[in-house]
């Protein structure tokens, strides 16, 4: 049986949310989400730093899918608008959890599921020096992203970057990622 | 040299360059999708610059939020700025950040250990 995308959804759609989302991750999109977080934010008895702490990964976690996301083939677009990804920030006892998700072919989830595992192997000061480098030796893409996203999102949240994929259908699978951020690290 | 100007918006920093004065400054959010068009243009007229520098050249960078695309661009600019000051001109960047903003701090660390420009840490208390 294939992984239920919306059900999956509606999961995570439960409890504290401050933001949830599912459909088309466009420029506009992100544009809206980061308003309407900014205001909840706002509004929320939160220190000052964890509130920018919570923007700062909410934006990397957004342009990662808008730069990543794949678009499915013809015989399986029908359930799913283009460019398709989820999103949900919510809140979990001390925590904020920022959840997202998208479609991904087999043949890219080794080096994606290498990427993070390496990227949970190291300390804080690794994770730095690993930083550094790629700022100082990769080049930008032409869709502007630079490998530096995750590596950000481990550093500025202290905390491992919890993933799964979960099969959908033929080689593609619905990859899902959770950040935490907690108050102190 | 015309001066660049430029307001800032939700996604994109005020930019003032001024080859006059020797005064650059870069404040506000960096964090469009892609930056590289935003930034292109700065680091062109930098090198533009570049080639009749003021004796001193003061940088302000006072960011409240910056992307990692962003991150790149910025390095771009500084090692415009770190070529000037290999040609024997003064340069300093000050970097501001907010009170307990240790993030940004630390970003401007970072740029610091990669560039050899004196960098001032300047901390903005409310």
């Amino acid at each position: 049986m294939s992984f239920d995308v919306h059900e999956y959804f509606s999961k995570l759609n439960g409890g504290d949310v401050l933001v949830a989302f599912k459909g088309s991750i466009t420029t506009d999109l992100i544009n809206n989400v980061l308003e309407e977080i900014e205001e909840k934010m706002d509004g929320v008895d939160e220190q000052a730093k964890i509130k920018k702490k919570v923007y700062n990964v909410l934006v990397e976690s957004l342009q990662n899918l808008y730069h990543h996301i794949e678009e499915l083939p013809d015989n399986l677009k029908n359930d799913f608008e283009s460019k398709f990804g989820i999103l949900v920030v919510s809140r979990e006892n001390k925590a904020y959890r920022i959840s997202t998700g998208n479609f991904i072919s087999s043949e890219k989830i080794k080096f994606l599921k290498d990427k993070i595992d390496k990227i949970n192997s190291l300390s804080m000061d690794e994770l730095k020096d690993m930083y550094k480098f790629i700022l100082n030796h990769q080049k930008l893409s032409a869709k502007g992203g630079g490998g530096l996203g995750l590596v950000d999102i481990a550093r500025k949240t202290g905390n491992k970057l919890e993933y799964t994929f979960q099969h959908y259908q033929d080689d593609y699978y619905f990859f899902n990622l959770d950040v935490y951020i907690t108050e102190e690290n | 040299m015309e001066p660049i100007s430029i307001e800032g918006t939700t996604k994109t920093p005020t930019v003032k360059f001024d080859a006059g004065s020797g005064k650059i400054e870069i404040k506000g959010r960096s964090i469009p999708e892609n930056s590289i068009e935003f930034y292109k243009p700065l680091v062109d007229w930098l090198e533009e610059y570049a080639k009749r520098p003021m004796d001193k050249t003061t940088v302000n960078v006072q960011l409240e939020y910056f992307n990692t695309s962003s991150s790149k661009c910025i390095l771009d600019v500084f090692k415009k700025l770190e070529s000037i000051h290999k040609a024997k001109n003064e340069v300093v960047i000050n970097w501001y950040y907010e009170e307990d903003d240790e993030d940004m701090l630390e970003a401007g660390e970072d740029y610091e250990s990669i560039i050899r420009v004196p960098f001032k840490m300047i901390e903005i208390v409310e």
